[in-house]
């Protein structure tokens, strides 16, 4: 019969007037007119905040020195997108390869007309392995070439002479202990010791100089337990020097013997 | 009878004559060398563009020699004779008429005085002053190289001049124009007592190819070719008396081993080498059928000296020092000697000894080192490389006379004078000479002088001269 609207008015018109009746000061008691109706509201719907569909890293785990690949796709009103750590301002969509040196998150800020959303996504950086100590490499991986480059030396004369002297003793000794090694890690080389002269005296007499240089060193290592089957000599004389300046220090360096892998 | 005899005597001899004669008298002047005048010979027609190399052949050869004083081409006369007919009288002087008088008196007709070089004077006087004129010409003939050659002395009068008129035949090429210009030089040589070394060769090692390996050339440094092929070191080479072999020392099988091969053609004949860490090289037997050559087998240490068959086998040591014995040289005139280089008595000296190895005896004083002894082709004296007088390494070349052990130096410095090889005249040396770092071969005469570089390319050492 009423509406609700109709019914509540009439209600607030009788309670002031109650009330009006109530007051002390007796007024004469008008009907007050009916308040204006409020005003009538148009809702429009509220936008939505954009939507970060998908943010992702991939691989998210990797090696200093390697990349990851971001991907991203951000719905709903866009007005900007973002990636910090460097990436920068972006479309809604794509993907950025990214090579941090150290374990990092990328924070994707989407802004629209609905507010803001942020995403995240890791990227973790391991830093390498240790590598082997490099002390003592297997044997086995050296060839006998580079055995005898680096623990065999040169051991050297005087002018015209062939006997062991003292520097040679102890270069002599050291290859010794070498030289034992080398071949029990190469059970079927044979070492060839290798005598030179220098340059001054006459070719066919220092072919006989190269020649007993290299058979005292093979007795010397012979005495030290070097087995004698596994050795070989060969003079060269002066035709294969190392240097050819002409003064002392080249002449010292070519009155040698030189240990080299034999064939 | 008789008269045949004489006719056909004589026409033999004016055959003789006509084509070719070489008179073998040794011809001999006072007062010094003989000056001899080789203008330069001209070819007819193609023989015209291998003529720089047939005169600087011709003159070379006979400067070579070192017996004859040259003629500078510039005291020369302008003309050229090119045969004998090309030469004219000299004028008998003609009795001058008296001068007539009277204003249109006739001049007096001019006597020559000289011939512009016609005459056979015009060479022997001032300012040529030749002793002797080689003369001739070239042309091609039916495809070959003809050089017509004759040697005239100026002292005797044109029907009695020649010495020498001959053909000499070659290639249409600049080897065939240098053919026969040695072969000229030679015949002009041996007329005054020389030997030619045409025909006769060096052996030297090279590295030219990034390898020392054995080489031949020419003495005048011509046609210089290699003989191995091995890619190692190859050196250390020795000629066998004929000329015929070449035996050397080579690492191509690892250690260093001897190996003889024949010249021509290059082969490897197959030298048996005993089982030792050092086999070189040293000298052929006078023979030619077996070499000495030094040697580590038996003691293990280099080295003894040893004789054995040309293929290896009769193998035998001569020598028997614990010292280093190496560089042995059989004498080649009587070989019953053997001159080597020794250190048992502290650095190197050379030393003579017996064929059977009695009677050492050390031929130099004993100071500086001394080594690379080579024979003289009179078994009497030797060439060697000393360092008396200088630094460790500084040879200089010296001459011994083996029996009374004096010595003459030869080369003094400018750089180190090694492995002197007398040449089978005699008169000249091979030898290597290294300033700085560059070592190269050259040839001088047995007084030191007339010296002459070889070769340019690479490294360039121990030649040995043979046929």
């Amino acid at each position: 019969m009423f509406s609700k609207r109709k019914l509540s008015t009439i209600c607030l018109a009788v309670t002031l007037a109650m009330f009006a009746a109530g007051c002390k000061k007796k007024v004469p008691v008008q009907t007050p007119p009916p308040p204006p109706p409020p005003p009538a509201v148009v809702e429009t719907p509220r936008p939505a905040a954009p939507v970060v569909a998908q943010f992702t890293a991939e691989p998210t785990s990797i090696q200093r020195g390697q990349s990851s690949t971001l991907r991203w796709e951000v719905t709903g009103q866009v007005t900007s997108v973002s990636i910090n750590q460097g990436v920068g301002t972006v479309q809604s969509t794509g993907s950025s390869r990214v090579n941090p040196a150290d374990s990092t998150t990328y924070t994707l800020t989407a802004n629209g007309p609905g507010g803001s959303i942020t995403a995240s996504a890791s990227v973790n950086v391991a830093t390498p392995p240790p590598p082997p100590p490099p002390a003592a490499p297997p044997a086995s991986t050296m060839t006998i070439d580079q055995r005898l480059g680096s623990d065999v030396q040169d051991a050297f004369f005087d002018y015209d002479k062939t006997d062991i002297r003292n520097d040679a003793r102890d270069v002599l000794s050291r290859n010794a202990s070498a030289l034992k090694q080398i071949l029990s890690d190469f059970p079927n080389a044979s070492i060839v010791i290798e005598g030179h002269c220098d340059e001054r005296g006459s070719a066919e007499y220092n072919l006989g100089l190269g020649d007993r240089r290299a058979s005292s060193a093979k007795e010397f290592l012979q005495g030290l337990g070097v087995p004698a089957d596994r050795l070989k000599t060969i003079s060269y004389g002066k035709e294969r020097p190392q240097c050819t300046d002409q003064n002392e220090s080249c002449w010292q360096k070519n009155r040698r013997v030189h240990f080299a892998a034999g064939q | 009878m008789k008269k045949l005899i004489w006719v056909g005597c004589g026409v033999a001899g004016a055959l003789c004559l006509l084509y070719g004669q070489v008179a073998q008298i040794p011809v001999t002047k006072e007062g010094g060398i003989p000056a001899l005048a080789i203008p330069d010979f001209r070819g007819a027609g193609d023989a015209q563009k291998f003529m720089a190399a047939f005169n600087e052949t011709l003159s070379g050869d006979v400067r070579s020699a070192g017996r004859f004083k040259l003629v500078p081409k510039t005291s020369m006369p302008i003309f050229v004779p090119q045969q004998p007919s090309d030469f004219q009288q000299k004028p008998a002087p003609v009795e001058a008429p008296p001068p007539k008088r009277g204003r249109n008196a006739a001049p007096a007709p001019a006597v020559p005085t000289n011939g512009g070089g016609r005459w056979m004077e015009d060479w022997s006087s001032p300012p040529a002053q030749a002793n002797f004129l080689a003369f001739g010409y070239t042309a091609t003939q039916n495809g070959v190289l003809v050089l017509q050659g004759w040697l005239f002395d100026l002292s005797k009068d044109m029907s009695n001049a020649q010495l020498i008129g001959k053909r000499y035949l070659g290639t249409v090429d600049e080897a065939g124009a240098r053919k026969v210009a040695h072969e000229f030089a030679a015949d002009i040589i041996s007329l005054f007592g020389g030997q030619s070394m045409f025909g006769t060769h060096i052996y030297y090692t090279s590295d030219r190819t990034g390898h020392k390996e054995i080489w031949m050339m020419d003495p005048d440094g011509k046609n210089q070719r290699q003989i191995t092929r091995f890619s190692s070191i190859s050196t250390y080479p020795t000629a066998s008396p004929d000329g015929s072999k070449v035996a050397f020392t080579s690492w191509v099988k690892g250690q260093p081993a001897i190996f003889i091969f024949s010249v021509d053609p290059v082969r490897d004949l197959r030298y048996y080498n005993q089982a030792a860490s050092v086999n070189q090289a040293g000298s052929f037997t006078p023979d030619g059928k077996q070499i000495v050559y030094a040697s580590s087998a038996g003691t293990g240490r280099c080295c003894r000296i040893f004789i054995a068959n040309l293929d290896g086998t009769g193998f035998r040591p001569i020598s028997s020092s614990s010292a280093i014995e190496v560089e042995p040289k059989v004498n080649p005139k009587t070989g019953s000697d053997i001159v080597f280089s020794s250190g048992r008595s502290g650095p190197q000296q050379v030393y003579r000894m017996n064929m059977d190895g009695s009677d050492v005896e050390r031929l130099t004083p004993g100071t500086g080192e001394a080594s690379n002894a080579s024979w003289h082709p009179d078994g009497q004296r030797i060439a060697f490389a000393w360092t008396q007088g200088y630094a460790t390494g500084a040879f200089n070349v010296f001459t011994m006379n083996v029996a009374s052990k004096e010595y003459v130096q030869l080369t003094h410095g400018d750089g180190k004078n090694e492995n002197p090889s007398w040449a089978p005249d005699g008169v000249h040396l091979v030898f290597a000479k290294t300033r700085g770092k560059s070592s190269q071969i050259w040839t001088m005469l047995a007084d030191g002088s007339q010296l002459q570089q070889l070769t340019t390319t690479g490294q360039n050492e121990r030649p040995v001269w043979g046929k």
